[in-house]
């Protein structure tokens, strides 16, 4: 499958690598004719959220990603590509973001947890993470670390507040591209 | 755990990768970068370019002056310390600071020791001038490197040079057969596990980025072109005509560095750039201490 990658700053490369690790096709989007091309998925990555909001605007991308997401294009958002799903920015998840939620760098960690439907000792990796607040009847909650929700579900959206990106368990990539695998189906 | 923290706060240097650290000196400033679409803002007094204009020894920022500026952003602060003051660095750590500079801006504090990084949990990025340096502040537990530059001189001179050298230096690394590896190790005064990680990754272990003398958005997308992962802007923005504007387009310029069309346009109207000052009338060479 071709998917898309939103290239404007921060792990976009360490996505590419587990797309192509698992027999798909990324391409980076920077600007409008990079986004114009047929796609299965969008993956936002993790970095800057502010960062990445202004270059969205900046670029013209923001209404044009928002309108295709919510037609029903599958997506996957990833620390500060939570961020930018939530409301107040792109808007297409019924959730709720605290940026920043665990403090400064010191406060980043490591943990292992269950994901539900994805498994069981996912080793999941927090770097000045955000976690989610909180969240409308739409939205599943899919992990819950020390009683806060950091990975949800609303359709063909998903988000965590970790970087699957980062370590070698690409169950959560795989559970993503079965999404846009099916996404006609639904 | 200690190895957890390592990686960690090389992971937080992934996530800063395609973006700009602005150096600023008020929380105004540090709100127009961020505004502007900065990854990350270097805390400092004085801007290297009055830092050169100052003279004297110049130290570690007023911790009081940098929580301000942690105050009023979102994205990570950073700041320098003296190469070698360690105890300036456990202050920084103290006020938790998300990044600390082990920095050559600075008048050193040690001319024969670093800072031992390992010691400490929170991260650190280190100036290079080529691989062999590199890879000692590697070892010594930096988890980012930039160029060394000359700061404060809106000439990207010399920046240019340390990134060609150390990019061709990996690509001299990666060429060699494994046995070949020794040798280079003992040449570059650096322990063989490092150079064997360069040898097949074809990279540095940790993320690179450039900084010194970087003024335009031409000058930030020659440093991408070249193989830098992000740009440091200094002195550039804020001793520019319009700061606002300038910050604003070599953000773009950073995320669309090969896109010519696009960087002309980011390029008009930008006001003054910083003036600069040519090599040969440099007084201080910052680039030589700490190597």
């Amino acid at each position: 499958m071709k998917i898309a990658v939103l290239a404007l700053q921060g792990a976009f490369v360490e996505h590419e690598a587990v797309l192509r690790q698992l027999g798909h096709t990324p391409f980076e989007v920077r600007k409008l004719e990079d986004w114009n091309q047929p796609k299965d998925g969008l993956i936002l990555p993790g970095g800057e959220s502010t960062t990445m909001m202004r270059l969205l605007k900046d670029e013209g991308l923001f209404e044009p990603i928002r309108q295709e997401i919510l037609a029903g294009l599958p997506v996957m958002g990833t620390c500060a590509g939570m961020i930018l799903l939530a409301k107040g920015r792109l808007e297409c998840m019924d959730i709720e973001v605290l940026r920043n939620a665990y403090g400064r760098q010191l406060g980043s960690f490591n943990t292992v947890g269950r994901v539900d439907e994805v498994g069981e000792d996912v080793l999941m990796t927090f770097i000045r993470a955000p976690y989610i607040q909180s969240y409308q009847e739409s939205v599943r909650p899919l992990a819950v670390v020390d009683g806060r929700t950091v990975a949800a579900r609303q359709g063909n959206r998903i988000a965590c507040s970790f970087h699957p990106e980062l370590t070698d368990d690409t169950r959560w990539h795989r559970y993503f591209l079965r999404i846009c695998e099916t996404k006609d189906k639904q | 755990m200690k190895q957890d923290r390592q990686q960690l706060n090389r992971q937080l240097a992934q996530m800063l990768k395609g973006g700009v650290i602005m150096d600023v000196t008020t929380p105004e400033q540090a709100r127009i970068a961020e505004e502007a679409g900065a990854c990350a803002v270097m805390a400092l007094e004085r801007i290297p370019a009055d830092i050169r204009a100052a003279g004297g020894v110049s130290r570690m920022s007023d911790p009081k002056m940098i929580r301000g500026i942690q105050e009023a952003v979102t994205i990570p602060v950073m700041a320098k310390c003296r190469i070698g003051h360690f105890v300036e660095a456990q202050i920084l750590e103290a006020i938790e600071i998300d990044y600390i500079d082990e920095s050559e801006v600075l008048s050193p504090a040690d001319d024969v020791y670093h800072i031992d990084k390992r010691q400490f949990k929170v991260p650190f990025v280190c100036g290079a001038r080529d691989l062999g340096e590199a890879l000692r502040r590697i070892n010594e537990g930096a988890t980012m490197i930039r160029t060394k530059g000359e700061p404060g001189t809106g000439d990207v001179v010399q920046a240019v040079r340390h990134m060609r050298k150390m990019q061709s230096e990996i690509r001299r690394v990666q060429s060699m057969s494994e046995d070949e590896l020794y040798e280079a190790a003992k040449q570059l005064q650096v322990p063989y596990d490092l150079v064997l990680e360069v040898h097949r990754n074809g990279k540095l272990p940790v993320v690179n980025f450039a900084a010194g003398g970087v003024a335009t958005p031409a000058d930030a997308a020659l440093m991408m072109q070249l193989g830098a992962e992000g740009v440091f802007v200094g002195s550039g923005i804020f001793k520019s005509g319009n700061p606002k504007k300038r910050a604003a387009a070599i953000v773009q310029a950073v995320t669309n560095y090969r896109d010519a069309k696009l960087i002309a346009q980011l390029s008009e109207d930008l006001g003054e750039a910083m003036v600069g000052i040519n090599p040969q009338e440099i007084k201080l060479i910052m680039e030589e201490r700490g190597k």
